[in-house]
């Protein structure tokens, strides 16, 4: 029998899928509302009113790469993070467990839905933010790429996410507790050139920093830190994910008593 | 008899520190039913989840249709079915689609006349369109063996099939059982109802502790174990059993007025009932005149019991 089984990988997404249509009011409508909101209130409201721009371009374009990842940082971690959890927390799970289903499959089904939910995300978002705000994609397939990178990356961390977790509240602890606060100080609404020393030193050490910069050069071909430290420390973080969930798997941690 | 499953010295202490089980060693034939019978605790699901990969074994092997499950986990697992013990599924699933995946996880092409057949069986079929949220619970339960039934295993495990479902429908799923049995797949269950065990199997296990007690053909082990209980009524009390009926393994019971036998363990099935015969014989020797005979032979709750309190001694 081969390592891979593409059909038990591609049971897995589907069904993934499935159901995230079935919560479509929950894992896409909510958040394409809320960043719709901070468009409007952001951009559209108090960017009209900044006469300089920000990072060289207007206010209301310059928050739209920050936002785009606020969004895909958030539901890529809660989307995987919940669809590995609920099985485990209902006991579902025994299923996938006794399945002919190594880690490659279980990996490209859960993470790769969550992945495409990120996408389709990410999609909306930048159509509805096109009626609040003038915005150019300068290296659309750069831009493209990033915010798959960034999807999958994050897919991964919130499927080690939900194998962590053991409570609801653990589950929601990290993302609003820690992916919240990082983002919202990583320079999703100003450019860290603004702030002053020693924050602009301390800012630095926020790894978002180097995601929102990443993007936010795809878009406009410039940014607080460079392209390639940026792509390096995703690269970097989606390797540690790769390596802890192969990990999980090899000793079972969390998923077999 | 063809072996399916070969399980040796397989011991699981988790990690808080509790053994579950000690050392079990069993051996499975292919196309039997057999039933792991034992008290709640005692390592029943613990088995079943070593052997299908929930559960990983602190030493020992399991060897599935003669290969080592630990190396070909992939290959052996497509032959193996799992229903739990706890209605655990996508409950807002519907039926039909989430039999369907169940196959698909498997690495198996859609097959929706095998599905189909899979869902009459069960007489779910009307149901396929529903969620399983809103469908009874032993329909629920039908829908987990559905699932199991989906990739068609060659060895399929019932963890506790009748837990929590009334008289009916435990029926009901031992006529499922036996099907399945004519279709050729080996069935593991297991219980902690005799009467399940006794209804059903062909071979009986009893498991505590962690450890298998027992493990025989279940009508040889009614056999062996069992025993041939007579309750003699007497027309007039005795005060002692008289030296005449020393020979045989009787006493008295309620005030001198019932004479009761235990007795033919060990020996087959008729070595009581002609015993008894003889004690009657002996008692018209004597001149002890009796109204009535109460002559049963014990169950296997009575062996199950016998063989615990044993364990435990």
């Amino acid at each position: 029998m081969s390592l891979f089984n593409a059909r038990s990988a591609w049971t897995i997404y589907k069904r993934e899928l499935f159901r995230a249509f079935r919560t479509a009011l929950q894992s896409i409508i909510a958040p394409v509302l809320t960043t719709t909101l901070y468009f409007v209130v952001f951009g559209a409201a108090i960017g009209g009113q900044m006469q300089g721009g920000m990072g060289g371009v207007n206010y209301g374009a310059f928050i739209v790469p920050g936002l785009l990842l606020l969004t895909l940082l958030g539901e890529s971690t809660s989307n995987a993070s919940f669809g590995i959890y609920m099985p485990r927390f209902t006991g579902a799970i025994y299923e996938l467990l006794s399945a002919p289903v190594g880690v490659a499959e279980t990996l490209v089904g859960f993470v790769g839905a969550a992945a495409t939910k990120s996408l389709i995300l990410a999609t909306i978002i930048l159509v509805t933010a096109s009626f609040f705000v003038d915005y150019s994609i300068a290296h659309p397939v750069y831009a493209f790429g990033y915010i798959l990178l960034v999807s999958a990356s994050f897919s991964l961390f919130g499927f080690i996410l939900g194998i962590w977790a053991d409570s609801f509240e653990k589950l929601s602890v990290v993302p609003m507790l820690i992916l919240m606060p990082l983002t919202f100080l990583g320079g999703t609404f100003y450019s860290i050139q603004v702030l002053p020393e020693p924050w602009r030193s301390v800012a630095m050490a926020n790894p978002v920093v180097y995601l929102v910069n990443g993007l936010r050069w795809t878009f406009y071909g410039s940014s607080d830190v460079s392209i390639g430290l940026s792509l390096g420390l995703t690269l970097l973080f989606l390797a540690i994910c790769v390596a802890l969930i192969s990990w999980i798997f090899r000793t079972g941690w969390r998923l077999r008593a | 008899m063809q072996s399916i499953l070969e399980i040796s010295g397989l011991t699981k202490t988790y990690a808080g520190g509790f053994t579950a089980l000690r050392g079990v060693d069993l051996s499975i034939r292919k196309g039997e039913i057999f039933a792991l019978l034992g008290p709640n605790g005692a390592g029943k699901t613990t088995l079943i989840g070593a052997v299908c990969g929930l559960v990983r074994p602190t030493s020992g092997t399991i060897h599935a249709f003669g290969e080592d499950m630990a190396t070909h986990w992939r290959s052996l697992r497509a032959r193996i079915g799992l229903v739990p013990q706890e209605l655990a599924t996508d409950m807002f699933e519907p039926v039909l689609r989430s039999v369907g995946h169940s196959r698909g996880l498997f690495g198996l092409p859609p097959d929706p006349a095998k599905i189909e057949e899979i869902l009459r069986a069960l007489s779910l079929w009307d149901k396929r369109n529903d969620q399983i949220r809103m469908l009874s619970g032993g329909m629920k339960r039908r829908v987990l063996i559905a699932k199991a039934l989906a990739h068609d295993p060659e060895l399929l495990f019932l963890d506790e099939p009748t837990a929590g479902v009334d008289v009916e429908l435990r029926r009901d799923m031992w006529r499922q059982i036996a099907l399945l049995r004519e279709r050729g797949t080996t069935v593991i269950l297991t219980t902690h109802y005799i009467e399940e065990a006794e209804e059903m199997a062909d071979r009986v296990g009893v498991i505590n502790k962690g450890e298998i007690l027992m493990v025989d053909e279940k009508q040889a082990m009614m056999e062996r174990l069992g025993r041939t209980e007579a309750l003699i009524t007497l027309t007039q009390p005795l005060g002692d059993v008289p030296d005449s009926l020393s020979a045989f393994p009787v006493s008295l019971d309620k005030d001198g007025t019932v004479l009761c036998y235990r007795g033919g363990g060990g020996d087959g099935d008729s070595a009581g009932t002609s015993e008894v015969a003889e004690l009657t014989k002996a008692l018209t020797r004597a001149g002890i005149d009796y109204s009535a005979i109460d002559i049963h032979e014990s169950s296997l709750e009575d062996i199950f019991v016998d063989l615990l309190d044993g364990g435990a001694a």
